[in-house]
């Protein structure tokens, strides 16, 4: 860098160079940071930042990310025990959010403002400046023509410029005559200033959709929450499954609804015979309130049609059964009695369930296994799923007795269970067999540890709930931004000069030329336009053709 | 939600149609090319004796009446104002021909019009192909409609559709562009390509007629997929012209280094030059779509999932796309990135998309993979 300083300024002393003078590293410094500057701010850094964020963007799409699911992530890492963990060092799990990948955007950013500033400043000056002076020789634009208007129109050179330069004004031309009395009068014109304007337009407007990012990720927060037919729930902390918070989130700003699922319909193919079983319709009936003491609402909540609560916003995204069951203890009490969620695996709804009673006595009892809507037998005797609707529920479960390990105070995950410490009482490989529950039956576990029934079946949906106030923004700075775009593409920015002067014979002689700034296919046709207009206007002759 | 498979399975019988006579304007183009080496090289003598040797094939022609359209008449009737004016410039356009004529320095053999409008030249296999594209064009919206029929919504709900809508718009694009600009010299490419793209859909990836799974009905679905397509076939055009472009970009190479530039059929294209600013045209109007594509996406999302932007495998690869094509619409105005390298963009950026739609949407699983395979 040093050197390059060296070269640029022409300085003698080598910045890079420790050196005892105070003035010059000073001025190499900053001489270094222009020439950085200029370097960042340059077309060409801009298009290879692009092109490299392109590339970072890609290795999000091929390894698991943490951000969505944890899980397979770690599955990966214990699976790759070799290239894991460097993976994960490098961030390779954590894309979108790694140093790497922000620096590049950052410095794409950077770029773009420092691109975009001076430029904006010049064209404020460029919109209030005259139309360039005209070009001797008007034939070398890109398109030029030529034209006499007859002397019986009594035009004179002056008044032919007046009538042009009235003619371009009123198609949006900024226009200047110039040595109006002499015998060459001629008339500068420009238009198309907001071509430019779109572009700093889109160029700022993705600045906006950037900062919006950085406040949906700052100010919101983002939950699941699992409800059961019957439930309800209220959005406060202590009420979701899962939080996550932005990072400058307060608790202080939850909005105090309530919603409470009232019945949930699922609606599957019937007709088709090659589509039969796919999910046609989701409808949730809730409840709301918009706080603890305001009048119930009926509403109804489907896919792609959230419900609102002044800025949050609860959506469907999941639904699956919970089959209610009865556990008894050893003793006779009833240990459980309530839904249990069960985790939908395929389109046949064939879920798996775990079900945990802490309370029984006096061992703890839990189940692991599958529930499943329509039971039938497959070729080779196994149990399979064959529709979504309930039409032969099953529960297929093996039993477990023993601490759960639920009173350690250590988070557990319901959905899963820790078989180790527990001893097991039924099973497919163990001489009591698995249990088998049919709707309505009921199973006596051996050794009088207790019972299981199979109550009955609801239906739960699972719900996000959002509150991200950078949407909003996001939404005003990316139309803009397409705005700006269809401005800045489809604009065209020309300069048109046209001159005329005496012919002796007593004609008047029209010429004019027209040039594009940046790209412009439309040069062609605007400068036929032009032609037509002043033929019409002036009932001109092609000095090309007459005679 | 009433589906009527019969009218489903006459659908799939229309493609099936289609596809066959796409095959045969597939082969109409191909003679198309392979008959003008012939053709253009009688041109070329026939040429050469009117003009010397100058100028190469009978664009040589055409540029020869430019300069006597503008030039002579010029020259002619305006020597007293040049001659009173010389330093005003009131001038002829005499100093402009030289430049026309002489190509800014573009050794090209192409006999292609420079700005892609007809010529008067006669090319009946040519002509066949546009006339059969057409009529396969016919069939392939009778299958296109009578699916979305069928199905009582729009035709693009899993890969099948996408691909076989995809294909409709390419094709249809085409024909646009055709009433337009001499684009036939692209026909063999893109209708090679609308092939492949009925082909996959109806061997690998056929699916019978169904109703929308509820997380794809939405009025967006029709916005955002639609608008997709639409820059997609755009993108589709412009990926044959810049392959052609790289193409015609070596063989101008050669001819101006005096060698034999190969592959004469290529002389139907236009020069690479052209080629470029057209492409660019049309890369300028799909990436707007594109843009408004993704924007959509995020406003879809937004609605179904509760975020506008998650970095799933298809969000990031349409992003990714985005940026390629921001990258071609910059090299476009960075010294040194213009010409072959925005090519090499422009064609990178149409592999991300194919590889948006073939891989991302069978391998990858995100949120987006309801693509009904
Ligand atoms: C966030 C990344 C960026 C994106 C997505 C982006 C996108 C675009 C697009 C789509 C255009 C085409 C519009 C047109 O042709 O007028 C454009 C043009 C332009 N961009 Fe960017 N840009 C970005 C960053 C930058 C940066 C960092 C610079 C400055 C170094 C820059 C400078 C320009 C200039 C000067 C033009 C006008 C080109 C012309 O005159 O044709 N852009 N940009």
């Amino acid at each position: 860098m040093g050197n390059t300083v060296k070269d640029r300024t022409g300085q003698e002393q080598d910045s890079s160079k420790p050196s005892d003078d105070v003035t010059l590293p000073s001025l190499g410094f900053v001489g270094t940071l222009r020439f950085v500057w200029r370097q960042l701010t340059s077309m060409r850094t801009a298009l290879f930042l692009l092109l490299l964020l392109a590339v970072a963007s890609v290795p999000g799409s091929l390894f698991p990310q943490r951000p969505k699911n944890p899980a397979t992530v770690d599955q990966y890492i214990e699976d790759h025990p070799v290239a894991g963990p460097w993976l994960d060092r490098l961030q390779f799990f954590d894309v979108y959010s790694s140093v790497w990948f922000s620096a590049i955007y950052l410095l794409l950013f950077i770029s773009l403002v420092g691109c975009v500033i001076p430029r904006a400043a010049q064209h404020a000056k460029a919109m209030r400046s005259k139309p360039p002076r005209t070009p001797r020789r008007l034939s070398r634009l890109p398109e030029y023509g030529a034209m006499a208007i007859p002397a019986t129109a009594g035009m004179t050179p002056s008044s032919a410029i007046e009538d042009a330069a009235a003619l371009l004004k009123k198609r949006g031309y900024r226009v200047q005559v110039r040595d109006r009395d002499t015998a060459r009068p001629s008339v500068g014109a420009e238009r198309g200033f907001l071509k430019e304007v779109g572009n700093l337009l889109f160029h700022f407007a993705l600045i906006g959709v950037l900062i919006s990012f950085a406040v949906s990720g700052m100010f919101g927060y983002r939950g699941q929450k699992i409800l059961v037919e019957g439930g309800t729930f209220v959005n406060n902390l202590v009420s979701y499954d899962s939080f996550t918070p932005g990072t400058n989130f307060v608790t202080e700003w939850m909005d105090p609804f309530s919603i409470r699922l009232d019945d949930f319909s699922v609606t599957f193919e019937r007709q088709s015979k090659s589509n039969y079983g796919q999910p046609l319709d989701f409808t949730a009936e809730v409840t709301t309130k918009t706080a603890p003491d305001a009048q119930p609402r009926q509403q109804v909540l489907e896919v792609n049609d959230p419900l609102s609560f002044n800025a949050t916003n609860v959506y469907l995204v999941g639904n699956g059964y919970a089959p209610v069951v009865t556990v008894r203890d050893g003793q006779g009490n009833v240990a459980l009695s309530e839904p249990v969620v069960a985790q939908v695996q395929d389109a046949s709804y064939t879920s798996t369930i775990v079900i945990k009673a802490p309370d029984a006595q006096p061992s703890q009892l839990s189940f692991v296994g599958l529930f499943i809507p329509t039971a039938v037998t497959g070729p080779d005797g196994q149990t399979v799923a064959s529709d979504p609707d309930p039409l032969n529920p099953q529960l297929l479960l093996d039993s477990y007795y023993g601490d759960l390990g639920l009173d350690k105070g250590v988070p557990t995950n319901v959905y899963t269970l820790d078989t180790t410490g527990l001893t097991q009482l039924n099973g497919r490989k163990l001489d009591t067999g698995g249990i088998v529950l049919q709707a309505n039956e009921t199973y006596q576990l051996p050794e009088g540890k207790g019972s299981i029934t199979f109550e009955g079946l609801k239906r739960y949906i699972g719900v996000d709930i959002t509150h991200d106030p950078g949407k909003y923004g996001a939404l005003v700075f990316s139309s803009l931004a397409v705005l700006g775009l269809l401005m800045s593409l489809f604009i065209g920015r020309r300069r048109v000069w046209i001159r005329a002067g005496a012919h002796e014979d007593g004609r008047t002689m029209v010429e004019y030329g027209l040039l594009a700034r940046g790209e412009d296919y439309r040069l062609k046709g605007e400068g036929k336009a032009l032609r037509s207009l002043f033929d019409k206007k002036w009932l001109t002759t092609n000095p090309h053709k007459e005679q | 939600m009433g589906i009527n498979e019969a009218l489903g399975e006459y659908s799939e019988l229309f493609m099936l149609l289609a596809a066959l006579t796409y095959l045969i304007a597939f082969g109409a183009f191909g003679w198309d090319m392979a008959a003008s080496n012939r053709k253009l090289a009688a041109v070329n003598r026939r040429a050469g004796q009117q003009n010397g040797t100058t100028h190469p094939g009978p664009r040589s022609g055409s540029a020869g009446t430019v300069t006597a359209d503008m030039a002579d008449p010029v020259r002619a009737k305006a020597p007293a104002m040049a001659a009173r004016t010389s330093h005003e410039g009131l001038t002829g356009p005499g100093d402009r021909v030289a430049r026309v004529s002489g190509g800014g320095g573009n050794a090209s053999d192409s006999v292609a019009d420079e700005s892609l409008l007809y010529t008067a030249e006669r090319r009946t296999a040519a002509r066949i192909g546009v006339s059969v594209t057409a009529l396969a064009f016919t069939v392939h919206l009778a299958a296109v409609l009578s699916r979305g029929i069928a199905a009582g919504r729009v035709p693009w709900g899993n890969m099948y559709e996408f691909a076989t809508t995809g294909a409709l718009v390419v094709a249809g694009v085409f024909l646009l562009v055709l009433t337009r600009r001499d684009l036939r010299f692209l026909g063999t490419f893109v209708i090679g390509l609308v092939l492949i793209m009925l082909m996959a859909a109806t061997i690998g990836m056929p699916t019978p007629v169904g109703n929308l799974v509820p997380a794809l009905q939405s009025y967006w679905l029709i916005i955002h997929v639609s608008v997709a397509v639409i820059a997609s076939a755009l993108f589709t055009l412009t990926f044959a012209m810049s392959v052609l472009q790289l193409i015609q970009t070596r063989r101008e190479a050669a001819l101006a280094a005096g060698q034999a530039p190969g592959m004469a059929f290529m002389r139907r294209v236009p020069a690479a030059l052209s080629l470029e600013n057209l492409a660019y045209r049309i890369n300028a109007v799909a990436f707007v779509l594109w843009t408004f594509t993704l924007m959509a996406g995020a406003i879809w999302a937004e609605e179904a999932w509760g975020r506008y932007w998650g970095w799933d495998t298809k969000e990031v690869w349409t992003f990714v796309i985005w940026v390629v094509f921001a990258g071609y619409l910059h090299a476009r105005a960075t010294r040194g990135w213009t010409g072959t390298r925005a090519a090499w963009l422009c064609i990178t950026g149409y592999l991300c998309i194919i590889f948006n739609f073939a891989v991302v949407n069978t391998l990858f699983t995100g949120l987006h993979s309801y693509s009904g395979l």
